[in-house]
């Protein structure tokens, strides 16, 4: 080797390293040509079926401009946000909005906690159960939350009732998988222990497996709360109870003012929402740990 | 060497003591639990009277419910099977044409979104965004396109735009651009910051940094939230329709209102089979993808 000046640059390095380096690191130096191709034709595919999709859709760059042209005028007759004389109704209805939430997503937990170790292969082993419920929990999560409104709107009439039921339905079917999904994925050796020194199948599921899965469903249940709080708020758009019934007319006759100060309430709401949950969420999941330092603290 | 030593039980004082310890934290933690259901037990008296809850209606009229189920499910016959089914599905052509302009409008939005959510996430990400009143800026921008349902922006937009599957294209794709956006930049907050270093000592540029140090690690996750917004937004375009939105929602709104039963049940069955399929079909793509780049 012969001594070099410290700063060394990449034009420093001459051919004979380079090619050193290159039979040391053949996989550094792999031509990229291959994958490149192949990415760029994915993406050129992806492209291609976007704008074939915009011409199937009617696109128009002439109705794109002068709709953007009328949202101008819009975001123009929001401001200022003002309830005119029905902020107090609006609160009414955003508390139903809340209760709708509230009550669907608590029946949709307390529905799919059972289903949770029927739909679990490390509780019931029989692979024919397994599938059909999971099946079955499917088809109810695939029916989009307007759609069980509709339908429980012809059994219990108008009103906000429907829209809880309309939420638990659809909150079972994926609750219902997600809870099952963390009872499998449980550690099994707690069960193994409970089994082990005599306990029965039920035995194992209380003191193996629930003790482990709680605070994730708990936490899985605050976040579909928060979620649900959304979607609580669009279910008025078929007359199932809450804001959205306020929405929709108010936006039919442009009275832009009073959806700007709605919208507003919304947002605020969800933002307090999703402070309060992630609170809670990390005190469940960190107390759980804390709970598991104190018991190892008291053995010792 | 081996020595065998006989356990010694605790001195009677302190294992009375470490029981009474034991005990005590047991009694706290079934304090607390109840505390908890109480507070659970006032909160749902509040929220049932809030949604006017009435149990006693859902039981005198659950009749109601399985009578609707029966209703709408198809007279199919053995004997007459392909007839009958093709009664059930009178309206195929139509149905089908519908149920490919709802994927389209789903794929389009998700795509427009993904691409509004990835020029916002750098900016929105913490640890790579250049000013602290634009990454504020930009997250609450995000955070009311992801509040405000996509139906919402689909009833404005019907107004401004009027009626057609372009509103519900753009209703998703301002919904999956704040969806999208806030997870990517999640993603991008929680890279390596080496190579970033590692390039900014190099002399690389704004551009150079993010494509060739952040892009490398996070591209995986982003195409798998894609996917999975994907999936999320085929069921949102699906009931798109029920706003003038485009989609198959208004046919079957126009089932459900005007009690076509057989129609309701065989888009329906379209609907959940589409969702059912491309739930699967995208979990397999998050898998394959997610094990084969790490």
């Amino acid at each position: 080797m012969t001594p070099r000046e410290p700063a060394m640059t990449p034009r420093d390095l001459n051919p004979a390293e380079i090619a050193a380096l290159r039979q040391r690191y053949p996989g550094a130096f792999r031509s990229a040509r291959g994958p490149r191709l192949l990415a760029g034709l994915a993406v050129a595919g992806l492209l291609a079926l976007a704008g074939d999709a915009m011409v199937r859709l009617d696109f128009s760059v002439i109705r794109l401009l002068a709709g953007l042209g009328r949202l101008g005028e819009f975001s123009l007759m929001l401001l200022p946000p003002d309830p005119a004389g029905q902020a107090w109704t609006f609160l009414r209805a955003l508390a139903e909005t809340l209760g709708i939430a509230f009550i669907g997503t608590l029946a949709a937990a307390l529905l799919a906690f059972p289903m949770a170790f029927l739909a679990a292969r490390n509780v019931v082993p029989n692979p024919f159960v397994h599938f059909t419920l999971r099946r079955g929990l499917d088809v109810m999560r695939s029916v989009d939350v307007l759609i069980w409104a509709l339908i429980w709107i012809n059994v219990v009439g108008l009103g906000p009732f429907a829209g809880a039921l309309a939420i638990a339905c659809a909150d079972f079917g994926a609750l219902g998988k997600l809870f099952s999904e963390a009872v499998e994925t449980v550690d099994a050796k707690a069960g193994e222990g409970v089994s082990a020194s005599g306990g029965a199948e039920l035995h194992r599921i209380r003191f193996g497996l629930i003790p482990a899965v709680l605070p994730v469903l708990g936490s899985q249940v605050l976040y579909f709360f928060e979620s649900n709080t959304r979607s609580a708020t669009i279910i008025g758009i078929v007359g199932a109870g809450g804001i959205g019934q306020y929405l929709t007319e108010l936006i039919r006759v442009l009275e832009l003012r009073q959806v700007a100060f709605l919208i507003l309430m919304i947002l605020v709401t969800v933002a307090a929402i999703d402070a309060v949950s992630t609170r809670l969420r990390r005190a469940l999941i960190g107390g759980a740990s804390r709970q598991g330092r104190n018991l190892i603290g008291l053995n010792v | 060497m081996l020595m065998v030593k006989p356990i010694t039980p605790l001195p009677p004082d302190r294992a009375a003591a470490l029981a009474q310890a034991y005990d005590g934290a047991v009694a706290a933690s079934r304090r607390r639990v109840w505390a908890g259901l109480a507070v659970l037990v006032v909160l749902t008296g509040l929220a049932a009277k809030a949604a006017e809850v009435r149990p006693w209606v859902l039981a005198g009229n659950i009749g109601k419910f399985t009578d609707y189920l029966a209703q709408i499910l198809p007279a199919l016959s053995l004997g007459n099977l392909g007839g009958d089914l093709a009664e059930w599905y009178w309206g195929w052509p139509k149905w089908l044409a519908l149920l490919g302009e709802t994927l389209l409008m789903a794929y389009l939005g998700t795509l427009l979104g993904a691409i509004g959510g990835f020029l916002l996430c750098f900016a929105a990400a913490g640890n790579v965004a250049r000013s602290r009143a634009g990454c504020f800026l930009v997250r609450r921008a995000l955070e009311f396109c992801r509040t405000v349902p996509e139906i919402v922006f689909a009833l404005i937009f019907v107004i401004a735009f009027g009626l057609g599957p372009m509103v519900g294209v753009l209703a998703l794709a301002i919904h999956t651009t704040g969806a999208l956006g806030k997870l990517f930049a999640e993603v991008v907050e929680n890279i390596d910051m080496k190579p970033v270093e590692s390039l900014t000592a190099a002399g690389a540029g704004r551009i150079e940094t993010l494509r060739f140090a952040v892009l490398p690690q996070v591209l995986s996750n982003f195409v798998s939230y894609g996917l999975l917004r994907f999936e999320i937004n085929v069921r949102g375009a699906g009931v798109m329709g029920f706003v003038g939105a485009g989609g198959i929602g208004q046919e079957l709104l126009v089932a459900i209102r005007n009690f076509y039963y057989a129609d309701v049940s065989a888009i329906l069955v379209l609907i959940i089979l589409t969702v059912m399929a491309i739930d699967l079909g995208t979990e397999r793509l998050r898998h394959h993808l997610l094990g084969g780049l790490r």
